[in-house]
C-alpha cells in the first residue's frame, strides 16, 4: 500500500472518470492522462454495488474465486457410463443444459433431443410416443449443471450415454460430459432420426469402451495443455476445436496403434470418427471448463460468474457467491450464419451449456486467438481481436495458460466480474452453433450472442442481498 | 554453485519463446547456465548432458515447463526468476495498435497508465464504486462531484486512512500536487509552501495572493468541503496535515476552511499546534484569506504587498444595495465576512431583502448545468438583471481563473458590465488568479476595468470596496 509521502514526493500520474473538461485540463499542463470512457451502471443496481464495494469483502472473495478456477488442473482420465458415474440417475432421469426446465417450455431442440434419447433408451418406439410419455411425466429433468456436468446444446445426458470423466490433477474436483457427436443430424441439435440414434448405440458399444481402454493404456490426458497449444493454433475452443481435436488424436495416437485392449477394427473406426469431427473435443474442453467453475463456486460475496447456461428457452448465469441460486432471462436469439437454405427464421434461441467456455476465459472471449472463424464477426481479425480485448474490462485476471499470440502472448480475459458487467454494460460474447427450432431438425448454423444483461441485474442485486 | 531443477506442470508457453526466455536467465548476473523448456525427450537429455540432477524430473512429459538454473547464489536465482516471470508475462495492459477499446471504470484506466491519482468527477450518487474501487486498487483519489451522501464520504476516508490514501472531496474543486493542478487550480510558481484546505476557490485565493507576493507554492491539497463538518471530523484534512508535517519539501503549511464545526476547528487546531512545521489557519468567519496569506508573509520574513487594483474612473452610481455574484463559496464567505460590519446584515439567498450574496456554485443554480467558473449563463442573466433592478447601487462578482476554468471569462461578462455600469449602477470584480494563468490575468483585468468595473486581486479589498460604494452613495 503507497502512503502519501509517496504521493508528495512525485508529480502525480492521473486517471479521470467524468467530466473531459478535467482531463483535458491536465493535459493542459503537459501532462498525460488517462480517461475512463465511464457511464452509469445499469439501471437498477446502483443500491446493490454500493453495499458490495462498501468493503474489501467481493474484492477478496472475487481473488480467491478466480485463483480457484485458474488452479485446477483439468486431466481426462476415464470414459464412463453416465448411470456408473451420477449418484440418483434412474432409468428416467435425463439431464439437460442450461437452467432447470420443464417439458411444457421446453424449446424444439430441446424436446427432440429429450425424444431422441428416449428412443435411444429404448422408452418408446416412436417420436410421437415419446413426446406423449415425456409431456405426461414419464421422465425426470434435471440440469447437468446440478450433477457435476455440461452438454453442448440441448445437452441431454441419458442413463446409457458414455460421459468423460475430467479430474483435477491439483485437487479433487470432477466433472463430466456426454461425448461428442459430430455435426449435422445429431441429438443435441435436437434431431432424433435413426442415424442420430445408431450413432448413440456405437458411441456407447465402441467409443466409450475404446478411449477407456486408450487412456488405461497411456494415462490420463492434460486438457488444459491441449488448449493452451491450440489457442495458439487457431481455435477459441468454442465454434472452432479443429486443432484442439487434432492435438488429442496425436495423444492417443500411440495408444489407439498398438496399446489398447480393443479390435483393431474398433481401434480404426474410433480414428476415423474423432478424424471426421472437428468439434470432437469440444465437449472435453467443456468438462475441463466446468471443472474450474465448480471449483470457484461458493465463495461467499464474489461476483465471479461460475455458469452461463442455456436451455433454448432461459439463459441462466450463477455467480459463485450466490451458490446454487440461478439468474434467467429469455434466451436471446443468435445473429449469425446459416447453413444452406436455413435462415434466422429456423433458429431457436440460444441453447447449451457450451457457454463454459465463456466463463473460463475461452470462445468468444478468446476470439482473437481464431482468425480462421472470423468470418462470425463481420469478416475481419481485427474484429476478433476488439471482441477479445473488449473482454478485459469485465474479467477478472489474464489465464496464465490461455495465451493469444496475436495479442503479444496475453492470456485470454477469463473470470466474468457480474459486478463490472453491470458497471459498464459491457456484456459477454458468445460464440455458439445454432440449433433448428423445429424438433429433429439438427444444426442450421453458428454465430455470436450475447448473455442477456437481466441475469446479471439479478445476480448482483442477490448477491448484495447476501452481504447482510 | 547451486544447481536448481523446477517443474511447473502443465504451463505451456511455445519454444520460440522459451528460448528467448532461456536467454535471458543467461544473461542474469551470476547465474551461469539456465534452461527453461518443455520438459520432452530432447529436452531432457539437453538437461541431463548439462550436468543437471535428473531425480527432479522423473515422470514429467512434454506437457510441463521445465526450469533448471545454475547460479552462484540464491540471489541469482532469485534474480533469474525474476527474469523468467519477465520473459514470459506480456507487458501490454493495451495491445499496441490493436483498437483496443476505451477503459470504462476508473480501475481499468488507472492500469493502463500506472496512475496513483483517481480524480473523478461522474454524477455524485455513483461516485462511491468508482472511489472504492480506485481506493482497493491503491489509487489517492479525488472526488470533485458533490452529493455524495455523508456517510458514503465517511467510509472512503475511513478506507483511505487506514491504507494510507487519501481522499479529497467529495466536492473538492481544487489540488495542486508539485505543481500539477487537478480540478480548478491556478499556475502557481514553485516553492515549500503547502496548503491543506477544504475550499476549493479558498485555495485557489491564497494561491494567487501568495504568488503575487512571490511565494511559491510545493503543494495544495484539497479535502473536500464537507471534511470540517462534524461527521467527518476533519479526517482528511488531519491526514493531510501530519503528511505535510512530515514532507521535507514544506517549511509552512496554510489550512483553509469555510467556517468549521467548532468541536473540529478545536480538533484541527490541536494537531496543527503539535506540528514541527508552523501552521497558519485559516477559517473563513474568522479571518479572510487575504488576513492569512499576510500571515504567511509575515513568518517568511517578507512584506505584505498591496495587491493590484484596476479602478473604474470615480463616477456617481445609483443608490441601493449591493449584489453579490460569487462562483466561489469561500469568495462568497469571505466577502460577507468583511462586508458585514459595513452593510450590516446580507442575505445569502436570491430574494432575500437587501444586500444579498449568492454562490451560484452551490447545487441550487448547477443543477444541469456546468460549474458557473466553467458555464457562466447564469451569472450572466444575474449580472444583467441587476443592472435592470433600481434596487441595486452595487455588484459585486468574482471572476476565478486558472486551469479548469472558463476560457475566457471576461470577453462574456465585458458587455454585460457595459450596460450595467450605464444603467447607473457600480460593478466590482473580485478577480482570483495567478499572473501564470493561462487566461492572461490582467489582459483579463483590463478587459474588465475598461468596461466600467473596478477590479480587485484580492477578494477582501473588492468587497470592502463594494461596501464602501455603497456606504458612501447612500451616507451621501
Amino acid at each position: 500500500m503507497s502512503d502519501l509521502s509517496q504521493l508528495l514526493d512525485t508529480e502525480p500520474v492521473v486517471a479521470t472518470a467524468g467530466t473531459d473538461m478535467l482531463a483535458a485540463s491536465i493535459e493542459q499542463q503537459g501532462s498525460v492522462v488517462e480517461r475512463a470512457d465511464w457511464r452509469p451502471p445499469h439501471a437498477g443496481t446502483e443500491k446493490a454495488l454500493a453495499v458490495l464495494f462498501s468493503d474489501d469483502r467481493m474484492r477478496d472473495a472475487n481473488a480467491t474465486a478466480i485463483s480457484r478456477m485458474l488452479a485446477v488442473r483439468p486431466h481426462l482420465v476415464d470414459i464412463k457410463v453416465a448411470r456408473d458415474v451420477f449418484p440418483g440417475m434412474t432409468d428416467r432421469t435425463f439431464l439437460h443444459a442450461g437452467p432447470p426446465l420443464e417439458w411444457d417450455r421446453a424449446s424444439g431442440p430441446m424436446r427432440g433431443a429429450i425424444i431422441g434419447a428416449m428412443l435411444y433408451e429404448g422408452l418408446a418406439d416412436d417420436p410421437d410416443a415419446a413426446a406423449a410419455k415425456a409431456a405426461g411425466g414419464a421422465i425426470d429433468l434435471s440440469p447437468c449443471h446440478h450433477h457435476g456436468a455440461v452438454g453442448p446444446m440441448a445437452g441431454v445426458t441419458s442413463p446409457s450415454m458414455p460421459v468423460a470423466v475430467v479430474t483435477d490433477a491439483a485437487g479433487d474436483g470432477v466433472a463430466y460430459s456426454t461425448l461428442n457427436e459430430g455435426l449435422g443430424k445429431v441429438l443435441r441439435y435436437g434431431a432424433f432420426a435413426q442415424e442420430a440414434i445408431d450413432r448413440l448405440h456405437w458411441m456407447d458399444e465402441v467409443l466409450g469402451p475404446v478411449l477407456s481402454a486408450v487412456l488405461r493404456s497411456r494415462g490420463p490426458i492434460d486438457l488444459q495443455s491441449l488448449i493452451a497449444q491450440a489457442l495458439q493454433m487457431g481455435d477459441d475452443g468454442h465454434n472452432r476445436n479443429r486443432a484442439v481435436t487434432s492435438l488429442f488424436l496425436r495423444e492417443i495416437g500411440g495408444a489407439l496403434v498398438d496399446g489398447a485392449d480393443a479390435p483393431i477394427d474398433q481401434r480404426a473406426e474410433v480414428f476415423k470418427f474423432i478424424d471426421g469431427n472437428d468439434h470432437f473435443m469440444l465437449n472435453l474442453v467443456m468438462a475441463a471448463g466446468k471443472l474450474g467453475s465448480d471449483a470457484a463456486s461458493g465463495v461467499p460475496a464474489s461476483s465471479l460468474v461460475t455458469v452461463m447456461a442455456r436451455n433454448g428457452t432461459d439463459f441462466g448465469i450463477r455467480l459463485s457467491g450466490t451458490g446454487d441460486q440461478w439468474f434467467v432471462a429469455p434466451a436471446p436469439p443468435v445473429d449469425g450464419l446459416y447453413l444452406g437454405a436455413f435462415t434466422q427464421e429456423d433458429a431457436s434461441p440460444d441453447i447449451g451449456d457450451s457457454t463454459i467456455t465463456e466463463t473460463v476465459g475461452l470462445g468468444g472471449l478468446a476470439m482473437a486467438a481464431a482468425p480462421a472463424i472470423v468470418g462470425f464477426v463481420g469478416g475481419t481479425a481485427a474484429g476478433a481481436v476488439r471482441r477479445t480485448l473488449a473482454m478485459y474490462e469485465i474479467t477478472m485476471a489474464e489465464h496464465p495458460a490461455y495465451q493469444i499470440p496475436m495479442l503479444e502472448f496475453r492470456g485470454t480475459p477469463v473470470g466474468i466480474d457480474a459486478a463490472r458487467v453491470v458497471r459498464t454494460g459491457v456484456l459477454p460474447q458468445i460464440n455458439t452453433g445454432i440449433a433448428g427450432k423445429v424438433p429433429g431438425t439438427g444444426m442450421v448454423g453458428a454465430g455470436l450472442v450475447e448473455a442477456p444483461m437481466e441475469c446479471f441485474v439479478q445476480g448482483i442485486n442477490a448477491l448484495a442481498a447476501t452481504m447482510n | 554453485m547451486l544447481s536448481r531443477v523446477e517443474v511447473h506442470p502443465g504451463r505451456y508457453h511455445d519454444s520460440v519463446r522459451l528460448m528467448q526466455a532461456s536467454k535471458a536467465l543467461q544473461g542474469v548476473d551470476g547465474v551461469s547456465s539456465a534452461l527453461v523448456a518443455m520438459a520432452t525427450e530432447l529436452n531432457l537429455s539437453l538437461l541431463e548432458d548439462m550436468g543437471f540432477d535428473m531425480d527432479a524430473v522423473v515422470g514429467i512429459g512434454p506437457n510441463d515447463l521445465l526450469l533448471a538454473i545454475h547460479a552462484e547464489s540464491e540471489e541469482a536465482i532469485a534474480a533469474a526468476h525474476r527474469a523468467l516471470e519477465e520473459a514470459l508475462t506480456p507487458n501490454v495492459v493495451r495491445s499496441g495498435g490493436l483498437d483496443a477499446p476505451d477503459p470504462k471504470t476508473i480501475g481499468t484506466a488507472a492500469k493502463i497508465n500506472g496512475a496513483d491519482v483517481a480524480l473523478l468527477s461522474v454524477p455524485g450518487e455513483h461516485a462511491f464504486v468508482e472511489a472504492m474501487e480506485a481506493l482497493q486498487e491503491g489509487l489517492h483519489v479525488m472526488i470533485f462531484s458533490d452529493n455524495v451522501p455523508i456517510a458514503d464520504e465517511i467510509t472512503l476516508k475511513k478506507y483511505g486512512l487506514e491504507h494510507g490514501l487519501l481522499v479529497m472531496g467529495p466536492d473538492c474543486g481544487t489540488t495542486i500536487v508539485n505543481g500539477l493542478g487537478l480540478g480548478f487550480a491556478n499556475a502557481v510558481q514553485p516553492g515549500s509552501v503547502s496548503m491543506v484546505g477544504a475550499s476549493g476557490t479558498g485555495i485557489q485565493e491564497m494561491c494567487a495572493l501568495l504568488d503575487d507576493a512571490g511565494v511559491g507554492i510545493r503543494h495544495a491539497l484539497g479535502t473536500g468541503s464537507h471534511d470540517l463538518s462534524e461527521d467527518v471530523g476533519a479526517s482528511s484534512t488531519l491526514q493531510a496535515l501530519e503528511a505535510l508535517d512530515e514532507d521535507p519539501g514544506t517549511e509552512l503549511i496554510v489550512v483553509i476552511s469555510k467556517p468549521p464545526a467548532a468541536p473540529v476547528a478545536e480538533k484541527v487546531r490541536r494537531v496543527a499546534a503539535a506540528c514541527a512545521t508552523p501552521v497558519v489557519i485559516t477559517f473563513m468567519g474568522e479571518t479572510t484569506l487575504e488576513e492569512g496569506a499576510g500571515e504567511v508573509l509575515d513568518m517568511l520574513g517578507r512584506p505584505r504587498p498591496t495587491y493590484e487594483s484596476w479602478e473604474a474612473p470615480p463616477r456617481s452610481h445609483r443608490p441601493g444595495s449591493v449584489r453579490g455574484l460569487f462562483s466561489g463559496g469561500t469568495l462568497r464567505s469571505e466577502a460577507r465576512h468583511v462586508a458585514m460590519p459595513l452593510l450590516g446584515e446580507i442575505g445569502t439567498r436570491e430574494g432575500d431583502d437587501g444586500h444579498t450574496f449568492i454562490d451560484y456554485g452551490d447545487d441550487e443554480y448547477t443543477q444541469g448545468r456546468a460549474h458557473p467558473m466553467i458555464d457562466q449563463t447564469v451569472r450572466v442573466e444575474r449580472l444583467a438583471a441587476a443592472g435592470q433592478d433600481e434596487s441595486v447601487g452595487v455588484v459585486l462578482m468574482d471572476v476565478v481563473l486558472g486551469y479548469g476554468a472558463n476560457a475566457n471569462p471576461a470577453a462574456e461578462l465585458a458587455p454585460i458590465v457595459e450596460r450595467v455600469v450605464s444603467a447607473g449602477a457600480a460593478v466590482v470584480v473580485s478577480l482570483c488568479g495567478t499572473s501564470g494563468d493561462p487566461q492572461g490575468r490582467d489582459a483579463q483585468a483590463s478587459v474588465l476595468n475598461d468596461a466600467g468595473a473596478s477590479v480587485y486581486l484580492s477578494n477582501a479589498a473588492a468587497a470592502i470596496e463594494a461596501a464602501r460604494l455603497a456606504t458612501t452613495r447612500t451616507s451621501s
